[in-house]
């Protein structure tokens, strides 16, 4: 990739002065004709795509009541300018999120606004041109969608809406960014962002319970496919095959175990994630959703639970209800879907897990909030338990637990860089920049407490910081699963002494 | 009937209408337009009492700009909080008797017109000093804080330095009011004064002023959240979202 500079770590957090068009030349490879046709759009920029892109802008926001508002009631007020962590790690004024929405905003004014049809200049409103395009395939793929704007404006407008309806709009005039547009395809037709076939798996679930035998001498199960079981776990493909994302897996198989659950895996929808949502397709998001529900059917499951995932969260909990509901199919004493987290707090809560938390005395651990759980949705039966839950089974597997800086977590946590569908190659740069502000939350509680680690509940979020620790003079094995943690301290029935 | 006369009748039963109907056409359009998901920025109330009370907080102390900034806050709250007790003043010219709480709240009211300046001042600083702010300005941005501070100045012009003949204008918004035309004084601080208000008016529903009904639609705030116990319909939330809007609206 281009050479570019990691941001040094300061000691506090500062607000950069701007520097207009420092990640103008950031860009994500574009989607080539296959990627786009399987999604249904088309392969290259349609003719007439000026009026074609405006139509379509048009339609969207006849479509979604927070896209209209949004477009309308921003006041310029400025409050958001300093809330975004791509902002905040490159100084380019157009990833302050007011500027971003204005991109699209300029557009619509244009076409859509009787103010911008007949003073153009004096509300800045732009015609559709290619020079707008290039920058909306820009800055719109320098957004993660994580909504830290939304939090702090004073009409929670949230710009990943209109980054999802750009990229939307970007898509039905043939210019879709090939990150997404190929992992999508490969979810709708194989089952898994990963491209993972069923043989393939099954392979892998077995060596995984072919490990956890030889560590703990103890025959835990990690079923695919059985048809009646109870649970059918749904989980991002990471978990099958990369670190740490496998050893939040196993956390979950030895859960399962000594509850007593029974519960399987699906080979058909092998996959939490839904990329969907990042380009803003409903229609897309929808396939995706409804291979959960045909599963659950198909394998007579009562129940459907995640693993450990953010914004296949956030389109489980929020959407997939409204995408592929009703669920009425299943046991109405639980709701559905359940967090993997939930299930464990929940066993924790009524004493049916054993715990050692002496087993992650090696680790000092911190928890990054992610933000499609933390301000996209939630956990348990009470406003806020996706902030609580994750730290109450992180403090039940280990004794030594430290919080980052309170504007750095919860509600006001900051993305890992990553997010959105960005977490590729083609946006190293972004990526390592993105994660600035995390990094320099990580930093202060590294020197002050002494943290080891930093648990994460999100493939994408591990994949990022995996990558991206060594940049800032960390190891990449600093991050961890939350049931990771779970994993090492459970005691299971009949475990060898260790 | 005067030219002048004629022409401020002409100019404020014309601005009157483009702000109601403006308004009115916007408010149906953001009712009517679909919410296919469920967006509301969480941590949320998992209730509609418990939004309504997010909403009226959020309206009445700017919840979440003081979470973000508390210089915006500061400037912003005064200038609205100012802004409504020159507006419940003025309600003294458009009743007759004067209400009785309009009397009581109108003492206040004199001094909110500085406070009103005071915080546009401040925040217009603001697109001045602060770069990212200058950055996102544009030309629009600037000249309605211009048109406000030119209708608070004027305003305080009357007040203080050359002051007009309220019990003329009264008659002259009385007479719009019940079709009983009056003459609208000759007094240029008056008159523009009075220009600039119908521009503001005018411009209104088509300008980031629909930032004050916009903000009981947006769904990021106004949604409870509750997907998993009520299934969402991408095509049920209007008329839901429109009742809580309103009970926020009515406190
Ligand atoms: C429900 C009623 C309203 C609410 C909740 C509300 C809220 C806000 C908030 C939170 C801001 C951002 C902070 C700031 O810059 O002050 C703002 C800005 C603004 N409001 Fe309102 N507002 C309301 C009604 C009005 C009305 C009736 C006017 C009309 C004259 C108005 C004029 C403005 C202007 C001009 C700005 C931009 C200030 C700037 O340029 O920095 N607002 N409003
Ligand atoms: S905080 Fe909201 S209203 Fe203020 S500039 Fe940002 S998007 Fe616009
Ligand atoms: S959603 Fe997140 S990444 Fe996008 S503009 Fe807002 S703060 Fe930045």
């Amino acid at each position: 990739m281009a050479d570019f500079e990691t941001p040094t770590l300061k000691p506090y957090p500062v607000i950069p002065a701007i520097e207009i068009g420092s990640m103008a030349h950031s860009q994500p490879f574009v989607a080539k004709e296959d990627h786009q046709q399987k999604l249904g759009f088309p392969g290259e920029l349609v003719d007439d795509w000026e009026n074609v892109a405006v139509k379509k802008l048009g339609e969207l926001v006849d479509k979604s009541r927070a896209l209209r508002v949004f477009l309308d009631s921003c006041v310029k007020c400025g409050a958001c300018t300093d809330k975004c962590h791509y902002y905040l790690g490159t100084s380019d004024p157009k990833n302050m999120p007011v500027a971003r929405q204005d991109l699209l905003r300029s557009v619509y004014r244009r076409y859509y606004t009787l103010a911008g049809k007949y003073f153009p200049s004096l509300v800045g409103a732009r015609d559709m041109d290619k020079s707008v395009l290039d920058e909306w395939y820009s800055y719109f793929h320098q957004c993660s969608q994580c909504r830290r704007c939304s939090v702090y404006c004073p009409y929670g407008i949230d710009t990943a809406e209109v980054s999802m309806a750009a990229r939307e709009i970007m898509d039905t005039v043939g210019v879709g960014q090939k990150y997404c547009n190929e992992i999508i395809g490969k979810a709708q037709t194989i089952g898994n962002n990963l491209g993972l076939p069923e043989p393939a798996l099954a392979d892998t679930l077995e060596g995984l319970e072919e490990d956890i035998e030889e560590e703990t001498g103890v025959v835990v199960r990690m079923p695919l496919d059985e048809e009646g079981a109870d649970i059918l776990l749904v989980t991002p493909s990471a978990d099958f095959f990369a670190e740490p994302h496998v050893d939040g897996l196993i956390g979950y198989a030895k859960v399962f175990h000594q509850a007593g659950l029974s519960w399987t895996l699906s080979s058909y929808a092998s996959e939490a994630a839904n990329f969907g949502m990042f380009i803003g397709s409903y229609d897309n998001m929808q396939k995706l959703a409804l291979r959960i529900r045909e599963a659950a059917l198909e394998l007579g499951v009562k129940r459907i639970v995640f693993g450990e995932c953010g914004h296949a969260w956030r389109v489980a909990y929020n959407f997939l209800n409204t995408l592929a509901g009703p669920f009425d199919f299943l046991d109405p004493d639980y709701p559905v879907p359940q967090h993997i987290c939930e299930v464990t707090y929940d066993l924790l809560q009524r004493g049916a897990l054993k715990m050692d938390p002496s087993a992650n005395d090696d680790m000092v651990v911190t928890f990054h909030d992610s933000c499609n759980i933390a301000r996209g949705s939630r956990m348990g039966d009470f406003e806020g338990g996706q902030l609580v839950i994750p730290r109450a089974v992180i403090k039940a597997s280990c004794n030594h637990f430290v919080d980052m800086p309170a504007d750095a977590i919860g509600e006001g946590t900051f993305c890992c860089g990553g997010g959105g569908g960005l977490l590729t190659d083609d946006l190293v740069e972004l990526r390592v920049k993105g994660a600035l502000p995390r990094m320099e939350a990580l930093h202060e509680v590294t020197e002050h407490h002494g943290v080891t680690h930093l648990a994460a509940i999100c493939a994408i979020c591990k994949s990022q910081f995996s990558k991206i620790l060594p940049y800032y003079g960390f190891e990449m094995d600093q991050v961890v699963s939350i049931h990771q943690l779970v994993s090492n301290a459970i005691q299971l029935d009949g475990q060898q002494a260790q | 009937m005067s030219l002048l006369t004629i022409a401020f009748t002409l100019l404020f039963y014309a601005a009157t209408l483009i702000l109601v109907a403006g308004l009115a056409y916007r408010i149906r359009l953001y009712a009517r337009t679909p919410t296919p998901l469920r967006i509301p920025t969480t941590p949320a109330p998992t209730t509609t009492p418990g939004v309504v009370r997010r909403m009226f907080f959020e309206v009445t102390l700017f919840n979440s700009l003081f979470k973000s900034n508390k210089w915006i806050w500061l400037f912003g709250w005064i200038f609205h909080a100012a802004l409504l007790f020159v507006l419940l003043r003025h309600l003294r010219y458009f009743t007759d008797p004067v209400w009785s709480w309009v009397e009581l709240v109108q003492p206040l009211g004199k001094y909110a017109a500085f406070a009103m300046v005071a915080g546009l001042a401040g925040l217009w600083a603001r697109r001045f000093l602060v770069d990212r702010v200058r950055y996102i300005s544009s030309l629009s941005d600037h000249l309605m804080l211009a048109l406000l501070i030119a209708i608070g100045l004027t305003g305080l012009g009357m007040q203080y330095v050359a002051a007009t003949d309220i019990v003329a204008v009264k008659a002259f918004f009385l007479g719009l009011m019940y079709f009983d035309w009056q003459p609208m004084p000759a007094d240029t601080m008056l008159n523009l004064h009075l220009l600039l208000v119908a521009l503001l008016m005018i411009v209104f529903p088509f300008s980031k002023l629909l930032h004050a009904p916009g903000v009981f639609f947006s769904p990021t705030r106004n949604q409870a959240d509750n997907p998993r116990e009520k299934r969402h319909l991408p095509t049920q939330g209007a008329s839901a979202a429109q009742a809580t809007a309103q009970a926020a609206e009515s406190r």
